[in-house]
Formats: C-alpha cells, structure tokens, sequence
C-alpha cells in the first residue's frame, strides 16, 4: 500500500534524515521525495511503500504528527487513494 | 502520479478550508424488534444497535487517522420508532427512546435518529402513541432525533398531523426550557421525507432500506467559497462549473470514505449525500458563498437565485462522483449553524419569509430558527403547512425545525453549543391562522402526483 508523507513548516538543518531514519526504523520504504524551499518554509513530499510497515498505520501517523509538532512541523501520513480519487477520474 | 500541486491542495482543502466527511451514519433495521411488551422491544432494540454498529465509532476514527479527512460525526439512523412499537400494549413509547439513547451512548456515536412517524395519510394508533411521547422523549434524552413526516406529493398533507406537530414542538420547548428549547432543535417535520438520508435532526432508515446500511453526508462550503474567491466578475456559466468542479472532488473523497467503511464493517454501502453542510466556524458558511456570488448580504434579493444555481451545481458535479446519491443532496440553509445566517439574521437583513422562498431552491427547509417563545402553536403550524406546501407541490423534501425559545423574544440570542451553533430569535407574523389550522383533515396532492 503507498501512502503520501507531507512535511510543511519552517526550514531547519536535518529535517529530511529525521524523517527519513523515523521512516526507515518502522520498516517503511521511501520511493520518491520532492521537497521545496519557499521563503523559509519548506515543504517535502514523498511517496512512500507502507507494505512492510512494521506498526500500525494509525500509530505510524501519530508518531510522526507528535515528531513534527515539537519541531514546528506539520508531518502527516494520508494513503495515496484519498488523492488519487479526488484528482484522478 | 498525483503531482505536487494536488497533494497541496487536498491538504489546503482540509486544514485550511474545512474540508471533512460530515458523517457516517449506520442505517439499522428494527424491524424484527417488536413485542407486546415494551421491555421486551426495548432490550431487542438496544441489543441489536449495540451489535451491528459496535464498531462503528472505531472503525470511522481508522479511516480518519489513514486518509488523513476528519470524519466530524458518527451516527445511527434506525426504523421508524413508530413501526416498531405499534403492537406493544404500553400508551407511551418514552422507554424506547431511553433505549436508543443508551444504545447510542453504549456505542459512542454523537446522534441518533428515528424516534419517527409516517402520518401524510393519517395516523396508525403506534403513530398517534409515538407523537404524542416525542416531547418527554427529547426532554429525557441527549441523543435521540425524532421526525415526522406529514405530507407527500403524492398522498397530500395531513393537516391533522400539522395541528398536532404545533403542539408538540411547543410542548417540547416548555420541557426543555431550562436549555432554551433545545428538544426542538432534535425535532424535524417533513414534507416527502427520504429514507436514507445520512443527517441528522432527519435521519431515519426507510420501509424501503436493508437490514443494515452506511451512508455518508459529505459537506465543504468552505472548499467552495474558497474557489469563488478566485473567480469575482465571472459569468455565471464560470460560476457553475467552478462549484461542479468543487462538489466532483468533495463527493469523489465522501464516496470513498463510504466504500472504505462499507467494506470495514461488512456492510452494504447505500449512499453519498452531497451535501453542502454548513457549521458555525468562520469560512464554513453557506451564506458566504451566496455573498461571494455578489450580494451584499444573504437575504438581498437575489439570493434566492444564487442558491438555486449553488444548488444544481452541486448535485451536477456530485452526481458522476458516486456510484449511488441519494438522502438529501443540495445546500443546507440552518441558521444558527451558519455563521453569515446568523449574521444576516441578526441584523435583519435576513427573515423567516425570504428563508422560505429559499426553501423553494434548497435541499431542506426551515432549519434550525430560533422564534419567539410566545409564538402560538397554531403559527407554527401555519409555518409548518407553508413549507409542507412547498414540498408537495415542487416534489421535493422540506423540513420545518424551528425552536419557539421560552422566555426569550425578538433581539435575544439562543446558544446551543458545538454543531448547532447559536440562533438569533427571528420575528414571525403575528396575524392569526387559528381557524385555518382547526379545520383539519388533508391538503389533496396536487394534479401532477397522478404520473401514472
């Protein structure tokens, strides 16, 4: 199952490995990552394969929102159907 | 691939726009619920909710937390209470209610509606039972919705049903002072009622409906009024494919949600309502989006053509998003649920006549108006067959919630808290109807409910 990350906040050093290695520690495997810098508010999105996950998909979600939320960042976890049906016929 | 922009503007649509699934309501037969003891039924009652929507809560909050949408509400919409108690012996049918309210308690959903009764044609003696216990019912419990249905195209309107209903909510108000009248605000009546339609004070699961069934209410006026934004000086054609536009994605996301939570629970899926639901936050507003079309106010002539063309493109751009619609489907109009309404309402730019040629364009009716608590049952009443008329003759649903708030008059402000938001008392026609209202028996349907 794919699911998308999406990272908003302010720009700070080490944000993607953060999120990349709290990831890789749930068994889950980053298949594409785009990120911009806009007036120092970054923004990252990436495509990531939640199929070997190694908690459950609600707990993945908690875990990184309370990561972003002491760092000033918004990181959330949505499966990637939410968007494929509402932009996609 | 989903590219970049989209994903941002889902999650513009959601954090920043209001964007949520309104609900998840469990449609459940209660059919096979009755008994000649009313203890009896009850314990059926509350046993079968408890089974079949047990997981109901949980499974709308996993849904929630992996698509990252807020589902704002969980509910239960069950037969018509009427139905199911006809053959108990019991003369008040209050205990069933207490049932329901527990039952929903037990299960965490936040409304439970079809504490109901059919009566267009005329009353079963389970009918006259149940209406006559809707205002200790409503007193008595949190959760449980009642409606009833008084007319049809087809069958016409009951006007002994509308005396009675005037009755009742004033009966209902004097029980629930002590909190402004809340029990009117849990009490709908409607002309040509659907069977499956997902909101509540309404909801109730149809003659017609499986044993057990999910629909789902979507709702986005803040998602809407967001894309008008960008489109000021344009025709009206641009306008209307704008809010299509609008109202395919918002269905296209409910529509999933409902199949998700269809397949979850091991339940048919019934229905999407496509819904533009209004709540008191700022930018979730229906009358904003009337505005935004370029009124100074809702309420300005005019308005009611804006809502007509808010409402067909809705269902339009709804309508290829989900495999089944159905329920109410249209623009909502609450007042106190809105917060331009409450506004417009306030400032007497907006009256109870000109919400009822809206009514005539929108999904609903009269909803959720705060009147004075001196107003008489028979002006109720003559509100309630206005509307119920309206319905009739257009083929459409309507739907009368008003709350007389005891005590209070024109000028004061009724607050209900969370959802239902607060109702600014709106004045009424005080000219008398007394005599039309006592003359009973039924309103005949009109020429064109002979389609056959």
């Amino acid at each position: 199952m794919k699911a998308i990350v999406t990272v908003i906040g302010k720009d700070t050093v080490g944000i993607i490995a953060e999120v990349c290695s709290l990831l890789a520690a749930r068994g889950v495997n980053v298949l594409d990552i785009s990120q911009t810098v806009l007036q120092e508010y970054f923004t990252m999105i990436m495509l990531v394969d939640v199929s070997g996950c190694t908690c459950p998909f609600v707990d993945l979600a908690e875990e990184l929102k309370q990561h972003g939320t002491g760092r000033g960042l918004s990181i959330r976890i949505q499966r990637e159907d939410i968007f494929n049906a509402m932009h996609r016929i | 691939m989903i590219n970049n922009r989209e994903i941002m503007q889902t999650i513009e649509m959601i954090d920043q726009q209001h964007l949520d699934v309104r609900t998840i309501t469990m449609g459940i037969s209660l059919r096979d619920c009755a008994s000649e003891d009313i203890k009896r039924s009850c314990g059926k009652v509350y046993d079968k909710i408890c089974r079949l929507a047990g997981k109901l809560v949980r499974t709308g909050e996993e849904i929630e937390a992996e698509f990252g949408i807020p589902i704002v509400n969980k509910r239960i919409s069950v037969t018509p209470i009427a139905m199911v108690g006809e053959s108990c012996t019991s003369r008040s049918f209050v205990p069933f209610a207490m049932a329901l309210d527990k039952a929903a308690r037990e299960v965490g959903v936040n409304f439970l509606g079809g504490f109901s009764a059919l009566v267009h044609k005329g009353f079963t003696s389970g009918d006259e039972r149940l209406i006559e216990s809707i205002p200790e019912a409503l007193a008595q419990t949190e959760l449980v919705c009642s409606s009833v249905n008084v007319g049809t195209t087809r069958a016409g309107i009951n006007m002994d049903a509308v005396r009675k209903m005037g009755i009742v909510i004033k009966d209902t108000a004097e029980l629930t002072k002590d909190r402004a009248g809340f029990g009117c605000a849990k009490l709908v009546v409607f002309c040509n009622a659907v069977e499956d339609n997902p909101f509540m004070a309404g909801a109730f699961h149809g003659v017609g409906e499986p044993e057990c069934v999910i629909n789902v209410g979507v709702s986005g006026p803040g998602v809407v009024s967001h894309a008008l934004r960008s489109a000021k000086g344009a025709s009206f054609d641009e306008v209307a494919e704008l809010i299509k536009k609008t109202a395919f994605r918002i269905t296209r996301m409910g529509q999933l949600v409902a199949q998700e939570a269809s397949q979850r629970l091991g339940v048919p899926f019934g229905v999407v309502d496509l819904s533009l639901a209004p709540t008191p936050a700022i930018g979730d507003s229906v009358a904003d989006i009337l505005e935004l079309m370029g009124l100074e106010s809702v309420g300005a002539a005019g308005t009611t053509a804006a809502l007509a063309l808010l409402n067909d493109a809705v269902k339009k751009g709804g309508v290829m998003a989900s495999s089944h619609v159905g329920g109410l489907s249209g623009a909502f109009i609450p007042v106190s649920e809105d917060a331009g309404m409450i506004r417009a309402a306030k400032s007497g730019k907006l009256t109870i006549e000109k919400l009822e040629a809206m009514t005539c364009v929108c999904s609903v009716g009269l909803d959720m108006i705060a009147v004075p608590g001196d107003t008489p049952a028979d002006t109720l009443s003559g509100i309630i067959a206005d509307e119920a008329a309206i319905g009739m003759v257009n083929n459409k649903t309507t739907a009368v919630r008003l709350i007389p708030a005891p005590g209070k008059t024109v000028g004061d402000v009724v607050d209900f808290g969370g959802l239902l938001g607060s109702a600014p008392v709106m004045p009424v026609n005080r000219c008398s109807q007394a005599e039309f209202v006592a003359r009973g028996g039924r309103i005949p349907a009109p020429l064109h409910s002979l389609r056959n």
